[in-house]
């Protein structure tokens, strides 16, 4: 990309950046709350990963080393986009290894293995607001976050639970952080919940097309609402990944032909072959 | 100015002979020739093939140059070139599963039979302006593979088919009727098949603001890009006196599939369908339509209405970009016979007004 040549350090000017960094600032102050930020134009599009591109920008630094995964995998074209992108804007060192990076920009997913204490887990961000869907006005929705009057949010899960028998929610499942504001995790499967909570790195969001940025600091409490007896349980899978042998981990179905054939695998592409390279092996080799 | 409008005959033929100059601009520059306009701009083609409901690359791209690159004045154009054809009949429907896709791309599998396929996409590039365009250099040639003749792709939704994960495509009618919003009144509630006609042919960025909406919380419908495809398909016609098949062309279509969250009602939950197709390489047209599509059909799966997306009347009645610019233009005409009857009432209200308070101010004074 010949057009890098002539733009600052990871793409964005220094004013920009600070004017994000002291947004993630705020943000990491006041846990889960979403700060506005004045959001720029990105050259790449709205929904996109922009929030996502920009707090990564204004966190980076030359000595880090980036990691970029989309759907739990390195390899998926917006993943590869966005890694090219600062590789040829920041002139950094990009990794697919997770336990190597120090910044981790994802979309949809938090890697399987447990994040270390200095890593930065970057979230892309559709819509921050967890009642969003609730009420769809923003007027409304800041004044429900400043009087944390969440009943709106209980009462939608409750009425999941008596219309199905279950919460009906499977993704950007809402989670209360440090018992205080609501937030959307992002749409992750409600698989990687639990992952958020007490987490050694800092987990920074950004939505760019919503101009917003929240965080979650390290070892913070990060709880899924739920009822006494209806008790928050994250996605189980019936079997192993075809590749690997990992149990615990959340798979992708992928279709092997026309005729209804399926196989489950690792989303976590890096966490498969790291262990596949240390020997375990799963049903697709024939074992 | 148009004042004393009667009599201005000579004034609009010289603003039409003054309006075909500008469009020409500086002689000095080259003309712009159709065939560039259906080469370079081939997606603007597409959107005025779509909107004007015509497909005919070459007419739209004259009615483009015509227009001066307005969009709108432009599927004006075709619109009114559209309306003197003959209607000689219907043609077969087509098997867009059948379609040489030169892309095609699924959200909710990582990979598919027949795979992703990326094709020609303005997806994943960064938004640098490229001045080695400006000064006008060829492009690399594309990578190429072995060539697999009349490869098809097989579609992505039969495979949620299988399981009965998603709700089944309504049944085939064969004879039926089907309904034509340009050639009868539409009466709300219209059904689905006017519905899909009306978004085809809607204006893009109402459709895509609409579906945009869905996505922000008024009306929400949970939606999965479940497949895109773009790619040539065979039209064909059978013509009563013959009684066989007659091949009328290639056609360039996009089609975009949207999987969308469960319906029960008592029946097991099932993901349900959004569906939209427009003519050429068009596919935000087509995703926003599939999006407005499946917001339309609230009613249906007995959700909550009352956004602006679940609204089909609402949303018919303005997605018509001829329409709106019509109504919202013809402000520009005459209106002042009208005008003058609310001067003249504004002026009495005032006149009133004005007598009731020098009373009141009297009245405060004694």
């Amino acid at each position: 990309m010949t057009g890098a040549i002539g733009y600052n350090f990871a793409y964005l000017d220094e004013q920009t950046k600070r004017m994000i960094r002291r947004a993630i600032l705020k943000a990491i102050a006041i846990p889960g709350y979403q700060v506005p930020f004045a959001s720029r134009e990105m050259p790449m599009p709205y929904g996109w990963g922009t929030g996502g591109v920009q707090v990564t920008a204004a966190v980076l630094g030359p000595r880090d080393v980036l990691k970029v995964i989309d759907q739990g995998a390195d390899d998926t074209t917006n993943a590869v986009s966005i890694r090219a992108f600062f590789r040829n804007t920041a002139g950094i060192a990009t990794t697919t290894r997770t336990s190597e990076a120090t910044v981790i920009q994802t979309r949809h997913r938090i890697p399987e293995g447990r994040l270390h204490e200095g890593q930065i887990l970057v979230f892309q961000v559709p819509i921050p607001e967890p009642l969003r869907f609730l009420e769809p006005r923003e007027t409304e929705t800041r004044r429900l976050h400043a009087l944390a009057e969440y009943g709106l949010m209980q009462v939608k899960l409750y009425e999941d639970i008596s219309r199905h028998g279950h919460i009906a929610t499977t993704y950007a499942y809402p989670v209360a952080v440090e018992g205080r504001y609501v937030m959307d995790p992002s749409p992750t499967p409600k698989f990687d919940n639990p992952k958020m909570d007490n987490s050694p790195a800092l987990q920074l969001f950004g939505a760019g097309r919503e101009r917003r940025i929240y965080a979650v600091p390290p070892y913070t409490n990060v709880r899924s609402l739920d009822f006494e007896d209806h008790p928050f349980r994250a996605q189980e899978f019936a079997e192993p990944c075809a590749l690997c042998g990992a149990i615990g981990v959340y798979l992708d179905e992928v279709v092997m032909d026309d005729r209804g054939r399926r196989m489950f695998v690792c989303s976590d592409t890096d966490h498969c072959e790291t262990r596949r390279a240390a020997g375990h092996r799963g049903g697709a080799f024939g074992l | 100015m148009y004042v004393a409008v009667k009599g201005g005959e000579a004034a609009i033929e010289n603003a039409h002979r003054l309006l075909a100059h500008v469009r020409r601009g500086d002689l000095g520059v080259i003309d712009l020739s159709v065939a560039q306009i259906g080469e370079q701009l081939a997606l603007l083609v597409a959107r005025v093939m779509t909107e004007g409901s015509c497909y005919d690359p070459e007419l739209a791209a004259l009615a483009i140059k015509q227009a001066r690159g307005d969009v709108v004045e432009a599927v004006f154009l075709v619109r009114a070139c559209r309306t003197t054809l003959q209607r000689f009949g219907y043609a077969e429907p087509f098997d867009t599963g059948a379609m040489r896709a030169k892309r095609r791309v699924s959200a909710i599998f990582k990979d598919v039979p027949g795979g992703q396929v990326l094709g020609p996409t303005f997806d994943y590039t960064h938004r640098l302006l490229d001045f080695t365009l400006a000064a006008g250099l060829p492009p690399p040639p594309p990578a190429e593979a072995a060539a697999r003749p009349d490869e098809t792709v097989p579609r992505v939704m039969p495979l949620l088919g299988e399981e009965a994960l998603i709700e089944p495509n309504p049944p085939e009618r064969p004879g039926a009727t089907v309904p034509d919003l340009t050639r009868e009144p539409v009466a709300f509630p219209a059904e689905r098949a006017l519905r899909l006609q009306a978004l085809a042919r809607g204006d893009e960025g109402f459709v895509l603001a609409i579906g945009y909406s869905t996505q922000r919380g008024f009306g929400r419908t949970h939606p999965f890009a479940g497949e895109i495809r773009y790619g040539d398909v065979m039209l064909e016609f059978m013509p009563e006196e013959l009684g066989f098949l007659v091949p009328l062309g290639r056609m360039s279509l996009t089609e975009c599939e949207m999987v969308n969250q469960f319906a029960g009602g008592g029946r097991a939950p099932q993901f349900t369908r959004g569906y939209g197709l427009a003519f050429g390489q068009s596919e935000r047209k087509a995703m926003a339509m599939a999006l407005v599509d499946r917001s339309l059909r609230a009613a249906e799966f007995g959700e909550e209405t009352g956004a602006p997306a679940q609204d089909g009347e609402f949303v018919l009645s303005h997605c018509d970009s001829l329409q709106a610019t019509g109504f919202v233009e013809h402000l520009k005409l005459p209106h002042y016979v009208d005008f003058q009857a609310e001067l003249g009432l504004l002026r009495k209200l005032r006149a009133e007004s004005a007598d009731a308070s020098e009373g009141k101010d009297v009245g405060e004074m004694s």
